[in-house]
């Protein structure tokens, strides 16, 4: 493999590790928050895509995003009362159940609104074809956008979780629920808010992505699969590890072509997943010590 | 409950016959067509529930066992082995007489499997993975093993999709039919295939084989195996510190389900002459939980009768184009309002009239 081929390789999988990390990071903050797994985590990247592409013959492109990621931010808070909220203590395996149900319906949903046409949003500069040059590797302006975004997002939500009085008390939910229902804080209205989180910043994602990977009812399941293999990666529930671990599956997954072929590109991260769970379930970067107050 | 279980199978049987006699008096044996798809999904349902409802395991690649056990017996039963004979597989499957030697179209040899022989690869193949996946797999639990298990079944699809000897996107059609009984005398040859003219044997073959896969598994839950499997659903620590090895049991029933599944897999691509990708995708895995869902996990008679019912009604196209929304709107509601299965509805509410004011 020539060196410029290495370079190229390398900066796809970087573009789509940032993608996969930012869908685990919507994965860990609900987690957080509810020690659920949302199995809808991929529709919302979906949807963020789909609404926006509506939304542009109507409106100028940053208004469409930000009108697409407050449509979703929305909708996961909607699916959050309706389906979530009521349930007293619920076993893992009807969450589970409930949230692949909910996955389904805005899966199918997206099918009769939008159809089974492939959908993109226009490059956010220039088009296809346009290119700069880093040295020898040519890329599309598209990849900053989708790596500038994501690294705003983490980079957002880390000050957010740090600094803010909401996020500080969102932390606080995470870390001890009843401790913080005795300190007067809302732990429901937090729950909510988390979806809130995690369904925008999944939309957005679902946005700078679209010029790049296209945009299908359907395109949900692997992204979800993909994001829950780097959560797990990283250690379910840390955020910063979740990016680590995204760029690496990024990485290997774009590498990953030059020897097996393309239909079977799926089938390696999930190989992944399954070698991780197999081997080091408290994942790469967590401690085994920490990991076994959970329920694997 | 011993005593009422052959009781409920004759009854069964009575239903079949009645179904049968219903649609001969109103001219609808059409239906038959579809009553033997839903018996055979329902093979694969019961399976499952036994594994979700009993050893309190999910799993969401089980559409992936009945795609091993589908795709294996189309595969080795139209595929022309003659480019490999002489090699040491051939010879070994021709000494044991398990190849079906045929002439094509154009007059060149044809060698393939025979369906019987390829049925038992196919099941014992589903069997061997199920045996390797579930022992890694079994050791997780709630949302990773959920993962675990849809990731299974995701990479069953994708390889089904991505290889050339499964037909790709197309599946495998053409398959022939699998031949129980050769022809004696004036009796038609029982074989499991999709000609209009066996349509009410294959009917009675496929119930047959979902009531006697049903009367197993009854057996298997009233016997100790199955007090030692709900002793771990309700508490796995409990039912170690009894003395009962967990990880063997689930395990058994995990390769036990998928075996069923694998038969469902490999009757049915023999009845409907073929199989396609979308039988290991994930949509079928979860189609098959929300099917046990919906009968109540620990009820194998609210798991057959809900699982068959509503494969009916989806194979003959009532839910249309929202028919994967149906299923989704179904697995929500269940759990919310009803996690031990729709049947379990009436009895509760009758539970309460009874000893008003008691709390549920």
């Amino acid at each position: 493999m020539s060196l410029d081929l290495f370079f190229q390789y390398l900066f796809a999988g970087i573009t789509y590790g940032a993608i996969y990390a930012v869908v685990a990071i919507g994965f860990n903050i609900i987690y957080n928050a509810t020690g659920i797994i949302n199995f809808a985590q991929g529709e919302f990247v979906m949807l963020g895509g789909m609404i926006s592409i509506s939304l542009l013959p109507f409106m100028p492109m940053p208004l469409a995003i930000t009108a697409a990621v407050a449509i979703t931010m929305a909708i996961g808070a909607l699916i959050e009362i309706l389906f979530i909220r009521w349930l007293e203590s619920p076993s893992v395996l009807r969450m589970v159940i409930i949230t692949i149900g909910i996955s389904i319906l805005l899966r199918e949903s997206a099918l009769h609104v939008w159809g089974e046409s492939i959908r993109s949003l226009p490059y956010f500069y220039g088009n296809e074809i346009t290119t700069f040059s880093l040295g020898s590797v040519h890329l599309s302006p598209q990849v900053l956008w989708v790596i500038a975004a994501c690294s705003v997002m983490v980079g957002g939500l880390n000050l957010f979780f740090k600094s803010t009085p909401i996020g500080r008390e969102m932390r606080a939910c995470a870390a001890n629920r009843t401790a913080a229902i005795l300190c007067g804080i809302n732990t429901r209205n937090m729950v909510t808010l988390s979806f809130m989180l995690s369904a925008g910043i999944g939309a957005l994602a679902g946005c700078v992505m679209s010029p790049i990977t296209y945009t299908q009812y359907d395109s949900g399941t692997s992204l979800a699969i993909k994001g829950f293999t780097v959560a797990i990666l990283g250690g379910l529930g840390n955020s910063m590890a979740a990016v680590a671990a995204g760029i690496l599956l990024g990485i290997l997954e774009a590498f990953s072509v030059s020897v097996v072929p393309l239909a079977f590109q799926d089938a390696i991260s999930i190989t992944i997943l399954l070698i991780i769970l197999f081997v080091r379930p408290h994942g790469l970067f967590g401690s085994s010590e920490a990991a076994r107050l959970k329920d694997f | 409950m011993k005593k009422r279980k052959p009781l409920a199978l004759a009854a069964l049987c009575l239903l079949v016959v009645c179904i049968h006699l219903v649609t001969i008096l109103t001219g609808s044996q059409f239906y038959l067509t579809q009553l033997t798809m839903a018996a055979y999904y329902g093979l694969v349902i019961i399976g499952l529930g036994t594994l979700m409802g009993y050893a309190g395991q999910i799993s969401l690649g089980h559409a992936g066992f009945f795609a091993i056990g589908g795709y294996l017996s189309a595969s080795l039963t139209t595929r022309n082995l003659a480019s490999l004979q002489g090699t040491w597989p051939v010879k070994g499957l021709d000494s044991l007489h398990m190849l079906k030697i045929a002439q094509d179209l154009s007059g060149e040899q044809l060698i393939t499997v025979a369906p019987w022989a390829a049925c038992c690869c196919a099941v014992a193949a589903a069997a061997l993975i199920a045996l390797v996946i579930g022992i890694p797999v079994l050791k997780l639990k709630g949302h990773y093993l959920a993962m675990a298990t849809l990731g299974f079944g995701t990479i069953i699809y994708r390889i089904l999709l991505a290889s050339p000897y499964f037909g790709e996107a197309d599946g495998i059609s053409e398959v022939p039919g699998f031949t129980l009984l050769p022809a004696m005398g004036t009796f038609h040859p029982i074989m499991v295939s999709g000609a209009a003219n066996l349509r009410v044997a294959n009917y009675y073959l496929a119930w047959g084989v979902l009531i006697l896969g049903m009367g197993l598994l009854l057996n298997l839950i009233g016997s100790r195996v199955g007090r030692a499997l709900r002793s771990l659903h309700s508490s796995e620590e409990a039912a170690e510190a009894a003395g009962i090895d967990t990880s063997r049991f689930k395990l058994h029933v995990f390769v036990l389900s998928a075996v069923y599944a694998a038969i469902g897999g490999v009757l049915l691509t023999h009845f409907n002459g073929g199989i396609g990708p979308s039988e290991a995708s994930v949509m079928k895995s979860v189609r098959y939980v929300a099917l046990v869902a919906v009968g109540g996990m620990t009820n194998l008679w609210g798991t057959l009768i809900m699982g068959v019912g509503l494969t009916f009604l989806s194979l003959r196209g009532v839910f249309g184009t929202f028919d994967d929304a149906v299923f989704g709107m179904i697995l929500i509601f269940v759990m919310l309002f009803a996690p031990d299965g729709i049947l379990s509805l009436r009895l509760q509410q009758l539970r309460k009239a009874i000893f008003s004011g008691g709390r549920p």
